[in-house]
């Protein structure tokens, strides 16, 4: 008789943790420029926290295993290969592979083309990193969503810090890589500095090919007519080289240098990177990331597995995780506990808040699907008892502060003078 | 007046980067009219085996200076390795056939080798900046120089007088000019064409996996190095004449100035100005800007 | 040529039912490689004049941003009216360059046609005006006044595709079995005694250009209406490079063969990107490999010896 009952119980606790995975593809990139800046940290992220989420060792609110009890199974694709190839991909993970949401895109041209594919196959997406506003700004979507700010923040706040730190310059010189987002980059930083410090010479606009890795050229430029402050959104190995000959040849002496995107660069680079830039990260990420018990527990994750501490990619990429955790639960909560359909997560992430490593996200933009976040600035200086790169003279900005406010386009707002923005 | 001289000094210290990366390109068209497409992987596996040989020099407690020997060794070693595997057990194979179809050959190697580089030396960044201090800094018409960039311009115009040089003075050479303009005719004269091929490709691969070494100390080594290089090589190439040392130099000047005048007067032309100027030479001008006469055979 | 008609019918008669039957992905992926595979018959066109075209992306490019522009800002929605102009548009941008590069051989042809390509490249990388490095997104076309519901969509597009494609392979079947065509295979051989016999070697190749330009600006065209989406990644050259290979793996002699080795890499480039996300690029450079290797004048000889083997 017991041995009956035994098997009986043995039965249904194997079809109870035999229940339902969640499938989740996740997109970034593997290979190419972008995999070891963004992609591949942003996959070792997934990785570490899927783990610890099916483990149900996250923090509260997060410690619910898997996602609602199902264990998550990520399905990883890469997203080097063009944007015709990941449209391909992403009907492939709706269709081939069946899962259930797909998270994923580094690359802004990548994210405009998947967007409407996975609106129309009527499938849930979240965008996790790229960058450019348009893709809420120029479209309505019910089932795409991004979980972090898009990239107009960071040369706004980049803009806004050199005016809270009374840092005074009359002239700019600009080199960024020639495609949209280095375009748009500066354009932004043109435009904000154009509304905070009027009458500011915008001088030479150097836009060297994606990829060049050589410099010299552009570095003489930026030399022979030097200007107060050098803006780049130079990113990845093109920043790397870039800081590797501009360094001996004093740039970083000459002029002031801001980059809007470079906190990934300073693990690498330790000693080889100048004291003094002002640099952003995206978002309050990495050695700017507040001090809480969940950043803390994420930071320990994170480091102890890959011995590096996480910079923006991998942050973008839990706050994503957690948000989709808690969208899916929220609609589990509503359903009865039954794997949430498309439409279902999508109605619990629309207009959601959640708190992440890196502060509170919040989905106030876009109706509800795009987020904002508060960021910070930094100025580098290394620390030889350390032996790493730290940043000082941290500043925070609230998300109001930095991102337009809903139902208005980034370009416009800046030109418009920041109309609605709430800084403290 | 300085800005000239700073124009002029820019496009002279790329373009000397630019005749070493595209010389092993234009010396593998020339001897085995191959078309290598893979030549910016080998650039690229040039760089990493610097890095790696750089780290064990300076493990091994030599001197700074030895730095330099290692980015040569790494070259070396790259070229003895991989050059006669790649050209007997691969492009061996398809001699004979269409000149697009070994194109086609090197493209999927550069395929290839892209993931292998991946697997071998992985995905994180690699730096090996200590050959880049050993020049200190240069005045040039008002602007500071790394005595390194200038240095390759010395290394340039080494690789350039050598190469020439071993083709037109030496016997070895002179057997690979042979079979660089007929290699039926010089078979049946009894030279072994397989053994040119074998020493030719092995130059080339030596040479683009020097460029990728020297570039090593001025940028991050990671994945995708190689494919920026691949498509300006052509261009020199494609400009000075497929196959011609001259031209491989009078190509990369033309670039490189090009190039630095561009940015220096009106940036947004030089996205354009590379491959305008190659449709240009093509248009009037297809052999390129040194033309070799070759004979119609009927 | 009754014979190439009633064999096309056939093929897309079967087509047609089997997209019935087939999941949505496959669906999508079978019309991309329609789409592709049209591109790449424009350099079998090409190649049959012994000539290999590396910058068909231009043309590939050109259609697709005229039917994405014509859709965007001329609200023309038609698919089929997309995709006659997307093929207009590819030989008004082609035929300058015709008589030109019917003058060049081997190497030079490839690369001059690569230069182009990339010309072209950096002018769409440079207007703000098309969305730059992003291109941007097209709407859904119409077809014939009709505009499938969302369930039906995908199967409307394919069914679309594989037909447009069917009717230009049974076209360009004719073509190559007519008077003209043939002289394109003899061009290849020898010229010069095309050029003693009274053919004009040069007309020929310009017109076979011009020819390719349409079929790839149609690819190009139906390509942007099943991707929703272009840039002008469309144009570079690793783009043109995959075309290329197509040619190549399918050979020059079978019409079908083109559609089949396109769809043959779809398929690869699909799979190794499931199984080896990591390492695909390796997956397809092997697999490119093998097939250069073992299959010297594509798949194309193969079907030509198994259709010479009927009695």
């Amino acid at each position: 008789m017991k041995s009956v009952a035994l098997a009986v119980s043995l039965l249904f606790a194997a079809s109870a943790s035999a229940q339902e995975t969640f499938k989740l593809g996740i997109v970034s990139f593997l290979s190419g420029p972008a995999a070891e800046s963004f992609g591949v940290p942003a996959v070792n992220g997934a990785k570490v926290v899927l783990d610890a989420f099916n483990k149900g060792q996250a923090p509260a609110p997060y410690n619910k295993a898997g996602f609602g009890g199902m264990r998550v199974e990520p399905v990883f694709v890469d997203e080097n290969g063009g944007a015709t190839k990941q449209v391909q991909e992403l009907r492939n993970l709706y269709d081939r592979e069946k899962v259930d949401a797909v998270l994923g895109y580094v690359g802004s041209g990548d994210c405009l083309a998947v967007a409407p594919a996975a609106e129309e196959m009527k499938k849930f997406l979240i965008l996790y990193d790229c960058g450019t506003p348009r893709i809420f700004e120029d479209g309505q979507y019910k089932y795409v969503f991004r979980t972090a700010s898009h990239a107009v923040m960071d040369n706004v706040a980049l803009a806004r810090y050199l005016k809270a730190r009374g840092i005074k310059f009359s002239t700019v010189n600009y080199i960024n890589q020639d495609y949209a987002w280095g375009h748009d980059s500066r354009s932004d930083f043109k435009a904000a500095t154009s509304q905070l410090f009027p009458g500011v010479k915008h001088q030479a606009d150097l836009l060297p090919k994606f990829g060049a890795g050589q410099y010299g050229t552009e570095i003489s430029a930026l030399l022979s007519q030097p200007a107060d402050l050098t803006h780049s959104s130079l990113w990845g190995g093109d920043l790397q080289a870039f800081i590797l000959q501009a360094g001996p040849r004093d740039l970083f002496k000459k002029t002031q240098v801001v980059l809007s995107a470079a906190d990934h660069v300073l693990p690498g680079l330790g000693e080889r990177m100048p004291d003094g830039v002002i640099l952003g990260a995206r978002g309050a990420y990495g050695l700017m990331s507040p001090k809480t018990p969940l950043n803390d527990w994420w930071w320990k994750l994170y480091s102890d597995a890959y011995k590096v501490y996480p910079v923006q990619a991998p942050y973008r990429m839990v706050q994503s995780l957690l948000g989709l955790k808690l969208a899916v639960e929220k609609a589990m909560a509503a359903n009865g506990g039954k794997k949430p359909t498309g439409e279902q997560i999508a109605a619990a992430l629309k207009g959601s808040e959640w708190e992440s490593p890196a502060g509170r996200i919040r989905m106030a933009l876009g109706d509800g699907h795009q987020a904002i976040q508060d960021t910070a600035i930094g100025r580098t200086k290394y620390d030889p008892a350390k032996k790493m790169v730290t940043l000082v003279d941290i500043q925070r900005f609230n998300a109001e502060c930095v991102n337009p406010p809903a139902g208005v386009k980034g370009e416009d707002w800046i030109k418009g003078g920041f109309k609605g923005a709430k800084c403290d | 007046m300085n800005t000239a001289i700073t124009i002029l000094a820019d496009g002279v210290a790329y373009a000397s980067w630019l005749f070493i990366v595209a010389l092993g390109l234009t010396l593998v068209f020339g001897v085995l009219k191959i078309l290598n497409v893979a030549h910016g992987s080998f650039y690229a596996v040039g760089a990493y085996a610097a890095a790696t040989f750089v780290a064990w020099f300076a493990a091994w407690g030599f001197a700074p200076w030895l730095s330099l020997v290692a980015l040569l060794l790494g070259s070396v070693a790259v070229a003895a390795l991989l050059a006669p595997l790649t050209e007997r057990g691969l492009l061996r194979v398809f001699y004979g056939r269409d000149e697009v179809l070994l194109v086609l050959v090197t493209y999927a190697l550069f395929l290839v080798l892209e993931d292998v580089m991946k697997l071998v030396w992985g995905v994180n960044p690699y730096f090996v900046t200590a050959p880049y201090a050993l020049f200190g800094n240069v005045q040039i018409g008002g602007q500071s120089y790394v005595g390194y960039d200038l240095a390759l311009v010395v290394v340039a115009i080494v690789c350039g007088l050598g190469v020439w040089w071993g083709l037109n003075r030496t016997r070895t050479g002179k057997v690979v000019l042979a079979v660089i303009h007929s290699a039926e005719i010089a078979a049946s004269m009894g030279v072994n064409v397989g053994r040119v091929y074998t020493f030719a490709f092995m130059f080339g691969i030596f040479l683009a996996a020097l460029g990728g070494a020297l570039t090593a100390p001025m940028i991050s080594v990671q994945p995708g190095v190689g494919v920026a290089v691949v498509i300006v090589s052509f261009a020199v190439v494609i400009i000075g004449g497929l196959g011609s040392i001259e031209g491989a130099a009078i190509g990369a000047l033309i670039v490189g100035l090009a190039r630095s005048l561009a940015v220096h007067t009106w940036p947004p032309a030089e996205l354009f100005s590379i491959y305008v100027a190659m449709a240009v030479v093509l248009i009037f001008r297809p052999e390129g800007l040194f033309q070799r006469v070759k004979t119609r055979r009927i | 040529m009754r014979r190439a008609a009633a064999l096309g019918l056939m093929v897309l008669a079967a087509l047609l039912a089997g997209g019935l039957l087939a999941p949505k992905w496959l669906l999508f992926l079978i019309a991309m490689s329609a789409a592709n595979g049209l591109v790449s018959l424009g350099i079998v066109l090409m190649m049959r004049g012994g000539v290999v075209s590396f910058g068909q992306g231009l043309v590939f490019a050109g259609g697709g941003y005229a039917a994405a522009l014509l859709s965007n800002k001329l609200g023309v929605s038609d698919a089929l009216l997309l995709a006659g102009a997307g093929g207009a548009a590819a030989v008004l941008l082609a035929a300058p360059f015709a008589p030109l590069l019917a003058r060049y051989r081997g190497i030079f042809f490839a690369m001059l046609t690569l230069a182009l390509s990339m010309v072209l490249y950096g002018v769409l990388m440079k207007s703000e005006g098309l969305g730059g490095s992003d291109g941007f997104n097209m709407r859904r076309p119409t077809l014939l006044g009709f505009s499938p519901s969302d369930a039906w969509s995908g199967y409307a597009l394919y069914a679309l595709v594989v037909t447009i494609a069917v009717a230009l392979a049974v076209a360009a079947r004719v073509y190559f079995d007519s008077a003209r065509g043939l002289v394109a295979l003899a061009i290849r051989e020898n010229e010069l005694r095309v050029e003693y016999l009274g053919a004009s070697v040069r007309r020929v190749m310009a017109l076979d250009f011009v020819f390719a330009a349409f079929l790839g600006g149609v690819g190009g065209a139906l390509a942007v209406m099943a991707l929703g989406h272009i840039e002008p990644q469309f144009s570079y050259w690793t783009t043109s490079g995959e075309f290329v290979f197509v040619s190549i793996l399918a050979g020059h002699h079978s019409v079908a063969a083109v559609f089949a080795a396109s769809l043959v890499l779809e398929l690869v480039r699909s799979f190794s990107s499931a199984y080896f996300p990591n390492t695909w690029q390796l997956a397809l450079g092997l697999f490119l490999l093998i097939v250069i290797r073992f299959l010297p004048q594509g798949l194309g000889s193969l079907f030509a010896k198994l259709a010479s083997r009927a009695p």
